[in-house]
């Protein structure tokens, strides 16, 4: 027998080596490596799509009048009707004949007085411009819609769709995964032997740790896929604005995710069996969907967001959003993220706290107040 | 050493552990037999400290045991576990990195455990495609990989074939020679009888005897001998200071306190005859048993 024993690792060679594992078993397991291939895929369809909408220029319906004919005359990519008079181009605009059209400023009813004296006509949109045509004209155009209110409604509510369903994708199957590996490891009595190794806090910061590189490691994957494709394709319009909130939105993420990974943790921790895990993670996973919920429904309503976006658990996805549409003061995402980093501290501490007080408690579930009391 | 005292646990109103208390001595094999709910894994898991006693200490060379102690310790749970789609060998080397070997000293410790034990072309499988015994000796693995001071196993030998039993056996006496503490509980009294060094036997959550197994022996041997003679024993029955058991002709079963009556009667028998046999009665671990745990 070898009667050297070697030091203890340090704990922060504990914690790496744990979180090291969950990172190489996740990578190892077909479910995993399948959704992630599947969900940045998705993503790409989508950017791609995206692209092959925008870049569909070659028939956007534009009509003209005798006044302006001359502006597209020499443009590719349009599809010119001729229209007797600028009310007769706005109706056809009106009906959904064209989709855009241009006429004499003068003519346009309730339009602003156009900025320039040298460019005196307007394009005339229902309730957006299609997005290729501004880009093909010389001269950018004063624009005037007839039914503006809808243009933020689509954009804002895309925006608020993308944040909710990446961190619920991410909060939801890791925070699931780590409950899971937390009940396998104790279902299997390996818990006995690692905490016999390493201190219980290193094992949960471990795990914390491993799964937490993974989803940020798929979110900077997600927006790279985004940025790139969505560039790729000529839609860098859309990101626009979005880069700021963007990166909030990846800081708001990481200390979301970790609140919430420690407390699936404690979730799991507080059962022995795979079969119970729903009993102690339903009440985690009904503070994830929330958020994503309220901010499809509510991304219009300025109250219930800023409430949001302060609230730890939907903050990550309601600041960005606010940053993004320009509604929040440069102070609120700070105070909002002070406030969930201090939620955060204070979860680390509840849940490990709870995952050492369950940890190598066999049989039924663990009570709340059981796990919590030092023993 | 490790020495366990007054050590007490209940659950609820049932009081599981009372008082126990005994040594696991260095470079012995201690067997730790009782019936199934004797107390036998609680007091291994407290001996461990993934569970706390309601009272009595656990010490190493003389302190307490603290966390930081447990990591000298080399530990089997009850109900076996390991990652099961974690590779053999991997899971091994893990363990013993855990413990604070090197990548390159962990793997050669783990592999070369593991081949001992058997298990040398089975490294890259997953767990969960061994069968129960070959996993059995993988948990062991588990438990040896960083060279433990101190080995707590409940049940090694469970669901292994008489190879993997010699085996087992092997590497564990080899791991006592070395200087290690080993404390085992197992079902198996004759595996027990032949391995270990010490006993500890518990029944009802109390130490009902504990000691060398040679003390033991000696202690619970009734003052018994056989004989076997070609001529009858007849007069055996008449001998002051005997108490004839069993006879049958030339064979006797008889009860002798004084050394020296035995001695007289053999003296007696071999004058008589042919004495063919006469041995003293030891009593073998399961008369032990029996008779202390009533």
């Amino acid at each position: 027998m070898n009667a050297r024993i070697p030091a203890a690792p340090s704990t922060a060679q504990s914690v790496w080596l744990v979180a090291e594992r969950e990172i190489g078993s996740r990578l190892r397991s077909k479910a995993f490596v399948i959704s992630t291939a599947i969900l940045f895929l998705a993503a790409l369809a989508a950017v791609v799509w995206g692209g092959f909408a925008a870049g569909s220029s070659q028939g956007i319906t534009v009509a003209v009048t005798s006044a302006t004919a001359d502006a597209v005359r020499d443009v590719d990519g349009l599809d010119v009707t001729d229209a007797d008079s600028a009310a007769a181009a706005i109706a056809l605009v009106e009906d959904g004949t064209v989709s855009a059209a241009l006429v004499p400023s003068d003519e346009v009813p309730d339009a602003a007085a156009p900025a320039s004296g040298t460019f005196d006509y307007t394009i005339v949109g229902n309730d957006e411009v299609p997005s290729g045509l501004l880009p093909l004209l010389s001269q950018s155009p004063d624009v005037h819609l007839l039914d503006p209110s809808s243009t933020d409604f689509l954009l804002r509510y895309f925006v608020a769709l993308g944040f909710g369903i990446v961190f619920l994708l991410a909060a939801s199957t890791f925070g699931g995964t780590i409950a899971q590996s937390v009940v396998e490891e104790k279902q299997t009595r390996v818990v006995e032997l690692l905490i016999s190794a390493i201190p219980v806090r290193a094992l949960l910061a471990g795990k914390v740790i491993g799964n937490t590189i993974l989803a940020m490691a798929q979110i900077v994957v997600l927006a790279a896929i985004a940025v790139v494709g969505l560039t790729v394709t000529g839609q860098d319009l859309v990101l626009t604005g979005l880069g700021a909130p963007l990166v909030w939105f990846a800081v708001f993420f990481f200390f979301g995710f970790v609140l919430l990974a420690s407390l699936f943790a404690a979730a799991g921790a507080m059962v022995s069996r795979q079969e119970d895990i729903g009993s102690t993670t339903a009440p985690l996973t009904m503070l994830v969907m929330l958020p994503y919920f309220l901010v499809i429904f509510f991304n219009d309503n300025p109250v219930v967001m800023t409430v949001m976006s302060y609230v730890p658990f939907s903050a990550p996805v309601a600041m960005p959003l606010r940053l993004y549409l320009g509604e929040a003061l440069w102070w609120e995402p700070l105070v909002s993220l002070l406030v969930l980093i201090a939620t955060c501290v204070a979860a680390i501490l509840v849940g490990a706290r709870i995952y050492s007080g369950s940890l190598l408690r066999m049989g039924a579930r663990v009570k709340l107040t059981e796990a919590l009391s030092r023993s | 050493m490790l020495r366990l005292t007054g050590v007490t646990k209940s659950y609820g109103e049932r009081r599981v552990l009372d008082d126990v208390g005994f040594t696991v001595a260095d470079g012995r094999l201690t067997g730790f037999v009782g019936g199934n709910g004797a107390g036998k894994t609680t007091t291994m898991r407290i001996a461990l400290g993934v569970l706390a006693a309601d009272a009595g200490t656990v010490e190493i060379d003389g302190t307490r045991v603290t966390p930081e102690d447990r990591r000298r310790f080399g530990y089997m749970p009850e109900e076996r576990g390991l990652y099961p789609k974690m590779k053999v060998g991997e899971h091994i080397a893990y363990l013993a990195r855990l413990h604070g070997y090197g990548k390159a000293e962990a793997t050669a410790n783990a592999e070369a455990l593991l081949d001992r034990l058997g298990l040398g072309e089975r490294l890259g499988d997953t767990v969960e495609t061994l069968s129960l015994g070959n996993q059995q000796r993988a948990q062991i693995a588990a438990a040896l990989v960083h060279d433990p001071e101190v080995l707590i196993l409940d049940e090694p030998f469970s669901g292994l074939d008489p190879m993997a039993v010699e085996v087992v056996a092997g590497v564990l006496q080899e791991r006592a020679g070395a200087g290690a503490a080993v404390l085992f509980s197992s079902h198996q009294l004759d595996v027990v009888e032949r391995l270990c060094d010490d006993l500890v036997i518990i029944a009802g959550g109390t130490i009902r005897a504990a000691g060398s197994r040679e003390s033991l022996r000696d202690q619970h041997a009734a003052p018994r001998y056989e004989i076997v003679t070609a001529g009858d024993l007849g007069w055996l029955r008449d001998e002051p200071g005997v108490e004839v058991v069993e006879f049958a002709g030339g064979h006797a079963l008889f009860d002798a306190e004084e050394p020296a009556t035995a001695h007289r009667v053999l003296a007696r028998a071999v004058a008589a005859g042919d004495v063919s046999r006469f041995t003293p009665q030891r009593p073998s671990l399961a008369q032990i048993f029996r008779e202390v745990i009533r």
